[in-house]
């Protein structure tokens, strides 16, 4: 099994690693041309916000785009369980810079935008004060954009139209040149750029109810089970695991707990890593009102710019906290398998899809509690 | 080769309106709150004049005809 290569060196409890200690530990930047674009297709990474998109493939076609893109370092995290980027951020600064340094010079970009979840202000410190310690040739590439704290606003196209415009929604318009990549994604670039193959590991926050909820990074040949026992174990019987965040779906715990994690076998599956949440569902809560509540916030995070989107997933909500609050019936049940597939794939941005098949992984996984369900009030998520 | 068109809707533009069902209810219903839902798949010839009448209708110009791209990648 890979040991942690990305949070390696000094203890992530002190601080920020500085510029000494990280040239010091892995070398300075080695500056790779296109080659380095062929190196990053050969590892097989993809990204790590979410998409799980070919950072090789991505590149590439930024890169026969033209012009000079934007070099857009995503470290929103909306993602309400995930903390894996901020602690990345926080700890290990160097890296995204590397990361994002070479994606500026391999793409002939003169712009490197961090772009920081307004909340996330230790992490930001921590990535002002690298940008400070670097040479003048690359701290003046940077600029910090703060990203406001919806869910929408780390979407890439959301990130592209925030920093060019100064617009954190998503657009239809022709978006300018960009690469958008997410700060972990960045980080193993880092490391690829010097090692020339494939790290094998990933960020993952464990959260629910697990004795430690918090970030690791773990071997990608590593199971579900095995990133819960790193956890510290569950703190009761677990019923099911969101695998990869409200993007995610939920998957049945007997299930899920043999899973590895790599990101490309689980997309094989049809499941996703996703930003990298495993969040356990104690078998004491209730799906049904855990997924009316996650579908409540995700309707809420809608910006409201697209009608499927805003109205769709605002009665999606509301269907589903009927059956939460009152009970199962016919009705609700049958409007939220039909608007599910209507409302996929009808908005701006993935915001839509990925609020419907979270909840199409909610009506496969837990099918008798949706049909059965009694009415009680709805506990609110965790 | 006959070129293959297919309708697009530009979701933030569309407001709803439901010109475009009512022009075109072959390929173009509304969703229960008037969006429109677009058939999949390229438009019939037959009916490249209604579907080029809704482009040209739609009151905040949401929709449009654009060649399809021709898939050659294998595996997709």
């Amino acid at each position: 099994m890979n040991e942690p290569r990305l949070l390696a060196g000094r203890d992530l409890r002190s601080g920020a690693e500085t510029y000494a200690e990280h040239v010091s530990r892995l070398g300075p930047l080695p500056r790779r041309g296109a080659v380095l674009i062929d190196l990053l297709t050969a590892s097989g990474l993809t990204g790590r916000g979410g998409a799980a998109f070919p950072v090789g493939l991505k590149w590439r076609g930024t890169a026969r785009a033209g012009g000079s893109p934007v070099i857009v370092a995503n470290g929103a995290e909306g993602e309400p369980h995930s903390k894996k980027d901020r602690l990345l951020m926080s700890a290990r600064p160097h890296l995204v810079l590397d990361g994002a340094f070479l994606a500026a010079h391999v793409l002939r970009s003169r712009q490197v935008v961090l772009y920081i979840g307004e909340h996330h202000q230790m992490a930001r410190a921590a990535m002002e004060r690298a940008v400070a310690e670097r040479p003048p040739h690359e701290r003046d590439l940077v600029r910090v954009f703060s990203a406001p704290a919806r869910y929408v606003a780390g979407d890439s196209n959301a990130a592209v139209h925030a920093v060019t415009a100064g617009i954190a929604l998503p657009t239809t318009l022709k978006p300018a040149p960009a690469l958008v990549q997410n700060v972990e994604t960045l980080a193993h670039v880092a490391l690829i750029a010097r090692t020339g193959h494939a790290t094998g590991t990933v960020l993952v926050t464990a959260a629910g109810s697990v004795a430690h909820p918090g970030v690791l990074e773990v071997d990608t040949r590593s199971t579900v089970a095995s990133v819960v026992a790193s956890a510290g174990g569950v703190t009761e019987p677990a019923r099911a695991v969101l695998l990869g965040g409200y993007f995610g779906a939920w998957v049945d715990y007997d299930r899920a707990s043999e899973l590895q994690l790599d990101p490309t076998a689980l997309k094989d599956r049809g499941l996703t890593l996703g930003c990298g949440v495993i969040g356990l569902l104690a078998s004491s809560r209730c799906p049904v009102c855990e997924t009316a509540g996650i579908m409540r916030y995700l309707a809420g995070e809608s910006s409201a710019q697209c009608g499927p989107c805003f109205f769709g997933l605002r009665a999606l909500a509301d269907a589903c906290s009927r059956v939460a609050n009152q009970g199962a019936n016919a009705q609700d049940l049958g409007r939220l398998e039909r608007w599910a597939s209507e409302v996929a794939g009808r908005g701006g941005c993935r915001h839509p899809d990925g609020a419907v098949m979270f909840l199409q992984s909610a009506l496969r996984t837990f099918p008798s509690d949706f049909a059965h369900h009694s009415a009680h009030t709805a506990r609110r998520t965790a | 080769m006959t070129r293959a068109y297919e309708l697009r809707i530009d979701r933030i533009r569309c407001d709803g309106r439901g010109l475009c069902a009512q022009l075109l209810p072959e390929l173009i219903r509304l969703d229960d709150w008037g969006y429109p839902i677009i058939a999949p798949g390229p438009v019939p010839e037959h009916l490249r004049p209604l579907a080029e009448r809704a482009v040209e209708d739609c009151p905040v110009l949401a929709i449009a005809l654009r060649r399809m791209e021709t898939r050659k990648a294998a595996g997709r």
